[in-house]
């Protein structure tokens, strides 16, 4: 059995808060650059123009991309040959989230959902991170951590449809999610489809699309595909980069399938904004 | 035909009315920052006829909850927050002389009426963009409701600030429009 410090867990943690609170990852960087030369609006085209000069601030000088610096949000795959001395694995990603996001001056957003009270100075500044923890074989820990905003967040919405529905019905409720989100999620989007599963299956499936890598290709060649014809669908929309009209909407689609109940098509749409901030690491 | 306008605040009616929705605007001067909590007290104030903390006439509002500013720096990083919690209160801040609010995201109708009527512009900054909008703010100094935290109002000295023109002083609306152009019907 490996054992693994809790400091050490703690610091790795607090480490790809801080990098990803100014870095943009290097592949949602190349993805706007690329939508920039491709965007057929001057408007848009000079809001993406100012997002990649963002990014090369933030990053030369450590300031934050967005104020909106997002809910910690991880899924972590841990060994079955991995024991974390010295405290628990859960505490220890939620103690090095409080110190990345207060030592990087990064915005403190959780919150009592009916007061509204800010809960840094109760539960911990920027806590509770969102994890969802699961086991695999090995002696390693492997955390996948991402900034989740408000504004993104807040158009995301799931549906089980009747299996009647099929890949017709979905390519459809994709559009008109993004269609009704307009410009406040933030365009150039990412939109994570999750399909099958359950009810909750189906939306983390879809937060965890989030986290690929923009440009990657979907190892299932249908849903490859799949992937391609809801993005050309999307871009059709007109909504463009801050939802000034364009032809960039999408930066990228990507979909995780699931087996589902014979009677059940579940679908998730989770949207994340242009600053996808997103990362992995291996202890 | 989009153009490029270099103004200086406050702005004038003869500042406003040039524009159209899709120009691109660099603002530079003095913009007042206010959310939802100061926008309730400042029209509650304008309704009791009491005196603002500031000149409402010809003021640029911009809709903003920074980030805290590292040791030295005046601000954080700064991007606008999403415009429409501001919607119920805009009509009266444009009313009683204030031309401008900075934000993103779509207004209502009342907003865009109060627009036509009182010579106001809805402008449009990128969103995400916190770092390089908060860079262009050379000073920030907290002249209301310091309780409020990052919701205090604020003054803030810009210079070059980038905006788009969403909402124009004819009725013209650039999320609306800028997406109807670029829209492929099936």
């Amino acid at each position: 059995m490996r054992e693994i410090p809790f400091d050490t867990i703690v610091k790795a943690v607090k480490d790809i808060i801080v990098y990803s609170g100014t870095d943009l990852p290097q592949d949602t960087y190349d993805a706007l650059k690329k939508a920039m030369e491709d965007e057929q609006s001057p408007v848009a085209k000079n809001v993406i123009k100012q997002l990649l000069e963002n990014a090369d601030i933030a990053k030369d000088e450590k300031r934050p991309l967005c104020q909106d610096t997002g809910l910690a949000v991880f899924f972590v795959k841990v060994g079955d040959e991995v024991k974390v001395t010295g405290g628990l694995l859960k505490d220890a990603i939620n103690k090095g989230t409080e110190e990345g996001y207060r030592d990087a001056y990064l915005r403190a957003s959780t919150c009592e959902p009916f007061s509204r009270a800010n809960l840094k100075d109760t539960v911990g500044y920027n806590l509770p991170a969102i994890i969802h923890f699961d086991i695999v074989a090995g002696d390693k820990i492997e955390i996948e951590y991402a900034a989740k905003g408000g504004g993104s967040e807040n158009v995301s919405r799931a549906k089980v449809f009747p299996p009647a529905a099929g890949k017709e019905g979905i390519v459809a409720y994709v559009k008109e999610v993004i269609s009704d989100a307009g410009g406040n999620p933030c365009p150039p989007i990412t939109v994570g489809v999750g399909i099958g599963g359950t009810f909750e299956k189906a939306t983390i499936s879809s937060k965890h699309a989030l986290f690929r890598d923009i440009g990657s290709v979907n190892p299932d060649p249908e849903m490859a595909a799949l992937e391609q014809e809801i993005l050309t669908e999307v871009n059709k929309l007109g909504i463009g980069a801050m939802g000034m009209g364009g032809t960039q909407t999408a930066l990228a689609v990507h979909i995780e399938s699931n087996p589902c109940h014979i009677a059940s098509l579940p679908v998730s749409v989770n949207v994340q904004c242009h600053s996808s901030r997103h990362t992995h690491i291996t202890i | 035909m989009s153009s490029t306008y270099h103004l200086t605040t406050p702005l004038s009616s003869e500042d406003t009315k040039q524009l159209v929705a899709g120009d691109t605007v660099y603002l530079t001067g003095v913009l007042f920052t206010a959310r939802d909590a100061a926008h309730k007290r400042l029209v509650e104030l304008i309704e009791k006829g009491e005196a603002l903390p500031f000149d409402l006439e010809g003021s640029v509002i911009y809709f903003v909850g920074p980030t805290p500013p590292k040791p030295g720096d005046p601000i954080g990083s700064a991007g606008p927050t999403t415009s429409y919690r501001m919607d119920s209160f805009s009509p009266t801040m444009l009313k009683h002389g204030s031309r401008g609010m900075i934000g993103k995201g779509k207004r209502n109708q009342a907003v865009k009426d109060a627009c036509v009527a009182y010579d106001g512009i809805y402008f449009g900054a990128t969103g995400g963009a916190g770092a390089l909008l908060g860079k262009l703010i050379k000073s920030a100094e907290v002249i209301a409701y310091p309780e409020l935290g990052p919701e205090a109002v604020r003054r803030l000295e810009v210079v070059d600030f980038p905006v788009a023109v969403i909402n124009d002083t004819h009725g013209n609306d650039l999320y609306q429009q800028g997406r109807e152009q670029y829209e492929v019907k099936a």
